[in-house]
């Protein structure tokens, strides 16, 4: 080479120069778990199955999040969205309205007919569910994913469990709830209707193992003395008898007597029968109410009243005795010995739910306590083989809990079956709000943020008003950070000083140069959403 | 700032690139085949602010201007990391020559160009507060008052870093450097105008003067595609801090730039022919102190024997900014 005038070396790049050397601290990519995903009661990746709905992929959307939980219409419309309490959103400015979104992925799932995908292959094992209530459902859907033959058998006339005999109407459409037991038996699920399981012993012979989901129908009763001719029912008849073809009669002046959300479901829908006056009588205060706030409040929009800190101690023909309470230093209410009449045409009691657990006599090595059927981890009776969950195992009762013990059953089931264990993959860290760099996220704009309260409205007068639009149900999906998940945004790509971020092109995020990233960090203070880590380098 | 309404993405037009946007509305940094002006293995420290606002800019006026750039650079931080003979980061051409004359060479090779009839090539000249404020001043000046068709781009980390951190006609006041040691009743550098590059290009009434941090790439590599579509004198004072000469963590590099145009003291804005047209208005507002109080260069202003009245001035020079070139809505302020 003939050089230039006074140059004696040929020119090089910097590329010798490996500065990764440098470094004493290396950045990592890592998936941190999510908040919503964290609450989830079914484990339903929320954040994966926003992902897509962010880009329109509805149908990616819905299939990842039926991989959890296969109801997404009625999780749509009763689910106490435990994951919106816990969006890091919130903090911001206010959650992302998973649920509307959940709901208008499971609409659209029924208004385009999506069905689930076949089992790859078949195990040729037989499982025996009981009780087609969202646990049983849940489990025989995962079960017959998992390539097993699965027969549910129901004492009731129709599938559903509480989501169809305990949710009244205007929270869950009933034609919502066919079209997702069918999609499930669409898999080949056998449903047996009318067919109550009298020994479990027996019933479980010609099957490899059973579940037992029969929820808790019975009505627990407090002692009120009652006149002849006092009007009391129970909360479960009452709403059971809504989807027959008589209505039940309360009369104009309808009490309710107990603070759960059965409670309110009974009031509200006493109301809508038609009841001028719906009053709840309730032992304690607000505070110590376990009806969820909101359905508190909408209750008291629709006008239904509440009486707090009385117990009704006697029922006659048209009135009641209540005796007035007052909350000890513990919290707990404590008699008064102070009596006053509260008129009344008939009674609801909805004081909890009992276990039916007769199907259980002589079933060996069980245990029963406080009539609650016992399981170990696996969620396995002291009989092997039967598993059971649901409302019979659960002290927190609601259908998304169901859910993910039907699932969680499934699970142990399917070990079961293959003579394994079931093991729970390793939670990843958390994805708190100090993880993420919230700079990069938009504000809702003040122009726009009333737009979004009316779409909030919308959602939570369900039924009244359709759920989201395609247009609103993309935008809310839009408003999730992704916490502690790379959404591909660019930045750690963007603001390497020294180039040492790879971008691996669309959906298959980044990795980083070692050999020339120096550790300076800025990826990791960068990154929106902290799903980039510091760790120290070994020396 | 008007290049894109905000649209309700997950995350806005702030990131740097977004799946969810057309590829036509993503940043040049966020593509794959962006040209990496500089490569990696350059010599600047960890998390150098100049190494990313040079990348950034150059990537971007090569982008603008199909890839017929040539680049020239005044000595300083910039030229001695990337290329200490005989090896270079750099992956555009470019040429070195002495520190003070850096516009004069680009003012030859836009002459040379024009000659040649090469009318596609584009000219770019760049260098630190130094060779712009201090050394390159006459030249550049010069450069300005012909209206010489060259983009020049200062990357201000406000003093001489690699000859040791000293002072320079860009450090701001009560800044600690080598020279302006934290001393006496008014610890270090005294308090003044020193010398306000954009103002001063804006009173040559060229083409095109704005302002940029490294924070906000989407507004920085909006302005540099914007001079590159114009002809004549043009000047972009790009705001990129310095973990070695600030004494801040290799990571805080991308939020003290942010926090400088939060809170007021670098006010980031675009003018033509000596008006401002539009300005980047502060989103979060802070107060000096939050910008001041992670620099080591500023600790004598804090602890165990404060400066509050100095504090109090820095923040004066902040709100007059704000009132001065209008950096918050009415209804934020």
């Amino acid at each position: 080479m003939i050089k230039p005038f006074a140059i004696t070396l040929k020119p090089g790049t910097s590329l010798a120069n490996l500065t990764g050397t440098w470094r004493t601290e290396r950045p990592v990519y890592l998936d941190r778990l999510p908040p919503c995903n964290n609450a989830c009661p079914s484990g339903e990746n929320i954040q994966g199955w926003l992902y897509h709905a962010e880009s329109g992929d509805y149908e990616h959307a819905w299939r990842l999040l039926t991989e959890e939980n296969p109801f997404p219409a009625v999780m749509g419309r009763v689910c106490y969205h435990p994951c919106e309490d816990q969006c890091n959103r919130g903090k911001l400015d206010s959650p992302v309205g998973i649920n509307s979104v959940e709901r208008f992925l499971g609409d659209e799932a029924i208004k385009r007919g999506w069905k689930f995908s076949a089992p790859q292959h078949s195990s040729g094992r037989r499982v025996l569910v009981v009780g087609a209530g969202p646990s049983g459902l849940s489990a025989a859907y995962h079960l017959a994913r998992m390539g097993h033959e699965v027969e549910i058998q129901e004492a009731g006339p129709m599938a559903g469990g509480m989501m169809r005999f305990g949710i009244p109407q205007y929270r869950l459409p009933r034609n919502v709830l066919d079209a997702e037991v069918q999609r499930i038996l669409d898999l080949g699920v056998r449903l047996q209707l009318n067919s109550k399981v009298a020994n479990i012993a027996q019933s479980m012979q010609d099957f490899d193992a059973a579940f037992l989901a029969v929820g808790a129908h019975i009505a627990k009763r407090a002692y009120i003395p009652a006149g002849d001719a006092a009007h009391i029912i129970d909360a479960v008849s009452m709403l059971r008898s809504m989807e027959g073809a008589e209505k039940p009669l309360l009369g104009r002046r309808v009490v309710v007597y107990g603070g759960g959300n059965t409670a309110i479901d009974v009031a509200r829908t006493a109301r809508r029968l038609g009841a001028a006056d719906a009053i709840i009588v309730y032992r304690r205060t607000r505070e110590k109410m376990p009806a969820h706030d909101f359905e508190v409040e909408e209750a008291l929009q629709e006008g239904v009243m509440i009486k707090w800190l009385s117990t009704i101690r006697q029922a006659d023909e048209g009135q009641l005795i209540v005796e007035k309470m007052r909350l000890d230093g513990k919290g707990m209410p404590e008699p008064t010995g102070e009596f006053e009449t509260m008129e009344a045409d008939s009674l609801v009691l909805a004081l909890g739910q009992d276990v039916d657990l007769s199907l259980l006599e002589g079933v060996p090595n069980l245990e029963i306590k406080d009539g609650i059927v016992q399981v170990s981890d696996n969620m396995m009776t002291g009989y092997p083989g039967l598993f059971a969950g649901g409302d019979m195992v659960m002290s927190e009762r609601n259908v998304t809990v169901a859910a993910g013990q039907g699932k969680k059953a499934a699970r142990h089931i399917d070990a079961f079956l293959r003579g394994t264990v079931y093991q729970a993959a390793a939670k990843h860290e958390l994805a708190d709000y100090d993880k993420l760099n919230t700079w990069y996220y938009s504000d809702a704009d003040k122009t726009v943020r009333p737009m979004l309260d009316i779409i909030r409205r919308q959602t939570s007068f369900d039924e009244i008003q359709g759920g989201l639009d395609e247009s609103n149900a993309l935008f809310e999906a839009r408003r999730c950070l992704s916490c502690g998940n790379c959404f591909e945004c660019d930045n750690c790509y963007g603001v390497c000083p020294d180039n040492a971020v790879i971008k691996l092109g669309p959906g298959k995020r980044f990795k980083f140069n070692y050999d020339y990233c120096k550790g300076c960090g800025l990826c990791a203070a960068e990154c929106p959403c902290g799903a980039i880590k510091m760790v120290p380098e070994e020396i | 700032m008007g290049f894109q309404p905000i649209k309700f993405y997950q995350t806005g037009t702030y990131t740097v690139g977004n799946r969810l946007l057309s590829p036509d509305q993503r940043s040049v940094q966020a593509g794959e085949s962006r040209s990496n002006s500089i490569n990696s293995g350059h010599r600047a420290c960890q998390g150098c602010g100049e190494a990313l606002g040079a990348r950034y800019a150059i990537d971007a006026a090569m982008a603008e201007s199909h890839g017929q750039l040539i680049a020239v650079n005044a000595t300083g931080c910039l030229e001695v990391f990337s290329t200490p003979y005989p090896e270079s980061s750099w992956q555009v051409p470019w040429i070195h020559s002495v520190f003070g004359n850096a516009p004069a060479v680009a003012t030859g090779i836009a002459a040379a160009m024009k000659v040649k009839g090469k009318t596609e090539v584009r000219v770019v000249a760049q260098g630190g507060d130094g060779g712009t404020t201090d050394i390159g001043f006459g030249c550049l000046s010069g450069m300005f008052e012909r209206n010489d068709d060259v983009l020049y781009i200062c990357y201000d980390n406000e003093a001489y870093m690699n000859t040791g951190v000293q002072r320079s006609s860009a450090t701001p006041p009560s800044a600690r450097t080598a020279t302006t040691m934290p001393v006496g009743p008014e610890p270090g550098n005294a308090f003044g105008q020193g010398k306000n590059m954009p103002e001063i290009a804006m009173a040559h009434g060229i083409p095109y003067v704005s302002t940029a941090t490294v924070a906000d790439l989407r507004d920085l590599e909006y302005k540099v595609r914007r001079a590159m579509k114009m002809h004549g004198a043009r000047y972009i004072h790009i705001f990129v801090p310095c973990p070695l000469g600030w004494g801040t963590a290799s990571n805080d590099t991308i939020r003290i730039a942010r926090l400088a145009k939060e809170s007021g003291l670098f006010p980031v804005f675009e003018a033509e022919h000596g008006e401002v047209t539009s300005v980047l208005k502060i989103r979060r507002k802070v107060q000096v102190e939050e910008y001041l109080m992670p620099q080591k260069r500023f600790a004598h202003l804090f602890g165990t024997r404060p400066h509050p009245e100095m504090v109090a001035r820095i923040q004066d020079i902040a709100d007059r900014n704000i009132r001065k070139y209008g950096l918050l809505d009415k209804e934020a302020a």
